[in-house]
């Protein structure tokens, strides 16, 4: 279970999270929206305990996730991180094992059950055909899919990631919903995620926290977060560009050429 | 040239798969052998030239106590025991020191142009050695002088210095690293050309400490230092899975289990041990410590379990191999072989693998 209790992040003088307090059971599937600037991925970092708060506590699984060893922290939660600059040619292959850096053995190094969590996460994220490139050669969203094997390989429990889809076309965003909600019904993975997508955020999360100004200012599901107009308030931006269908389905709908000239 | 571009060429495809496992040892077997022949030619080779045989019958007989009949001469032992095996033991430790600091230096800065020299180790021990020079103080202890002395506490004064300055207010804690090691070591470079001016006949010794040579080598001066850059290389050893962390970057590396703060304190702590150790033995010897690391990652991938020993192998064997060159063309300092085949040598790499290998 993640519990964010109060908490409050000051960043250079500027409050990036007020008084945030939320709760995550084991096995939730959960995605967190809001504008740019309303302390998204702030959250995503105080969860995973790189940033400390200001005020306020983060428990992971019943710990304080700041007196927790880096070690136990990566043991109970993963992060898909941002893409990085690689200083050395490394494959594709050498980029997924490292998922399993807090469950090797600490000398050496990985053991049977460890290469079998390699291949089966490359599997299951279907980055196979690219085993043997150097990760620098790929492309942004290659890379991503790649990055996001590496933290399947962690096998953690809770499964963090930070605009997972952003580099990825529709048919690779779909599949990549699609695989973390499979973690989450077959294996149990507990998935926060920061979306930027309301459509795919509603169509495959069940729950949404909406953050604006550091603040949340809705938390539970999709039709219910997002009402017309809260949409309005929070983005600024005239709800019929986000539709919500007969069932629970919200499809965004850009028409640019009309937005001016829309009533709002 | 199909076989020259072989190695190489191969590159990356063949690096993935079954070959994750198998090459490493044929790469470890490689350079096991290559160690081994170095050794012996280090120790066989030389101004007196002693057969192979006598030389590995001498070895058996001083070191594993086997009972061989000598049909070599008194003198010949005494050189291959007390001048020659102290010398290509020291350049082993050394060359194998380096290079697994370099390897640790350059994993910890994620720069590949990064050496056990980079934040300051190198023109400190040579700001130290030029002041020994200056001091008239010629008093040894257990055949270590002031030069010794000050050659190593001033490459880990000099680091200290370094790490402590990026510190301040620094976002960026590894660019500030090696900016401020450019700064602390410029200045420091003005600190030793000053020491140069002033020295006069002390000169030549200050000069030969900076090109560097295992002319000096002794048992004692060895039984010191070995343990020192052998302890400290197998302390970072330990901690590849730390250097592994970090490839992806000081986040990810914390995602990943890795306390990055305290990690890169040791990490830094103990290639500066290995590399103070080694350059105040044997002065400031260059390349080995860039190059070794890369032609191993080139073979096997970033993997540190497998880089930091498989360079040391490396590291030392093209060490001991550089000391016999030097050697055999009159006592030209070391550092001048090193750079000579050292850069050549790194610039033919990067053009070979320009496609997977960019800097």
């Amino acid at each position: 279970m993640i519990r964010v209790d109060g908490v409050t992040v000051v960043y250079r003088e500027r409050a990036a999270l007020r008084d945030v307090s939320v709760t995550i059971e084991p096995g939730e599937r959960v995605a967190i929206i809001g504008p740019n600037g309303a302390g998204k991925s702030t959250l995503l970092r105080v969860i995973a305990g790189l940033l400390r708060p200001t005020t306020g506590t983060v428990e992971l699984g019943g710990n304080r996730v700041d007196r927790l060893e880096r070690l136990a922290v990566a043991r109970r939660l993963s992060v898909v991180p941002q893409l990085p600059v690689l200083p050395f040619a490394t494959t594709v292959e050498e980029v997924v094992a490292l998922g399993r850096l807090p469950h090797e053995h600490p000398i050496r190094g990985m053991r049977p059950g460890d290469r079998a969590a390699v291949a089966a996460a490359i599997e299951r994220v279907g980055v196979g055909h690219l085993l043997g490139r150097d990760a620098r050669e790929l492309s942004l969203g290659e890379r991503q899919l790649v990055l996001l094997a590496m933290a399947v390989a962690q096998d953690a429990g809770v499964l963090v990631l930070d605009e997972p889809t952003v580099h990825l076309d529709l048919r690779h965003q779909v599949e990549v919903m699609e695989l973390l909600g499979d973690l989450n019904t077959r294996d149990g993975t507990t998935i926060l995620a920061v979306l930027h997508d309301l459509g795919l955020a509603a169509h495959f999360f069940g729950r949404l926290i909406l953050l604006d100004h550091g603040r949340v200012v809705a938390d539970g599901a999709p039709a219910e977060v997002l009402a017309p107009e809260r949409i309005r308030e929070v983005f600024g931006v005239d709800p019929s560009f986000v539709r919500l269908g007969d069932d629970r389905q919200v499809r965004q709908v850009p028409h640019p050429s009309t937005r001016a000239t829309l009533p709002t | 040239m199909p076989s020259r571009a072989g190695i190489l060429a191969a590159r990356p495809a063949s690096r993935s798969g079954a070959s994750l496992v198998r090459r490493p040892l044929v790469v470890a077997a490689i350079g096991i052998a290559l160690l081994l022949t170095a050794l012996v030619a280090g120790i066989a080779a030389g101004s007196v030239t002693i057969a192979p045989a006598d030389t590995l019958g001498i070895l058996a007989r001083r070191l594993l106590g086997l009972d061989i009949a000598p049909t070599w001469t008194a003198a010949a032992e005494t050189i291959v025991v007390d001048l020659r095996l102290p010398r290509v033991l020291t350049a082993m430790v050394v060359g194998g020191g380096l290079a697994v600091a370099g390897a640790a230096f350059q994993g910890l800065l994620r720069n590949p142009l990064a050496d056990p020299y980079v934040l300051g180790t190198a023109s400190g021990a040579a700001l130290g050695a030029a002041i020994a020079v200056l001091i008239p103080v010629r008093a040894l202890i257990l055949q270590f002088g002031l030069l010794h002395a000050l050659a190593f506490l001033g490459a880990l004064t000099a680091v200290t210095v370094v790490y402590r300055l990026s510190r301040v207010g620094a976002s960026a804690p590894m660019t500030s690293l090696l900016l401020t090691g450019y700064a602390v070591g410029s200045l420091l470079a003005a600190g030793l050309a000053m020491a140069m001016y002033l020295s006069g006949t002390g000169l030549r010794q200050i000069f030969s400490y900076l090109l560097g040579g295992f002319d000096a080598s002794s048992w004692i001066r060895l039984a010191v230092a070995a343990p020192l850059i052998g302890l400290a290389s197998l302390a970072i050893l330990l901690r590849a899975r730390s250097l592994n962390g970090m490839l992806l970057g000081e986040e990810a590396a914390a995602h990943l289990g890795v306390d990055v703060r305290r990690e890169r304190a040791i990490l830094l702590a103990l290639a500066s041990l290995a590399t103070a150790a080694s350059v105040a033995i044997s002065g400031l010897i260059g390349f080995v410590g860039l190059v070794a690391p890369h032609v191993v990652r080139l073979l096997v991938g970033p993997n540190a379990r497998l880089v930091l020993p498989l360079a040391a192998l490396l590291g030392a064997s093209l060490m001991v191999g550089a000391d016999l060159v030097a050697r055999l063309l009159g006592e030209i300092p070391v550092g001048v072989v090193t750079a000579v085949i050292g850069a050549p040598f790194f610039l033919a790499l990067l053009r070979r693998a320009h496609a997977g290998y960019e800097l």
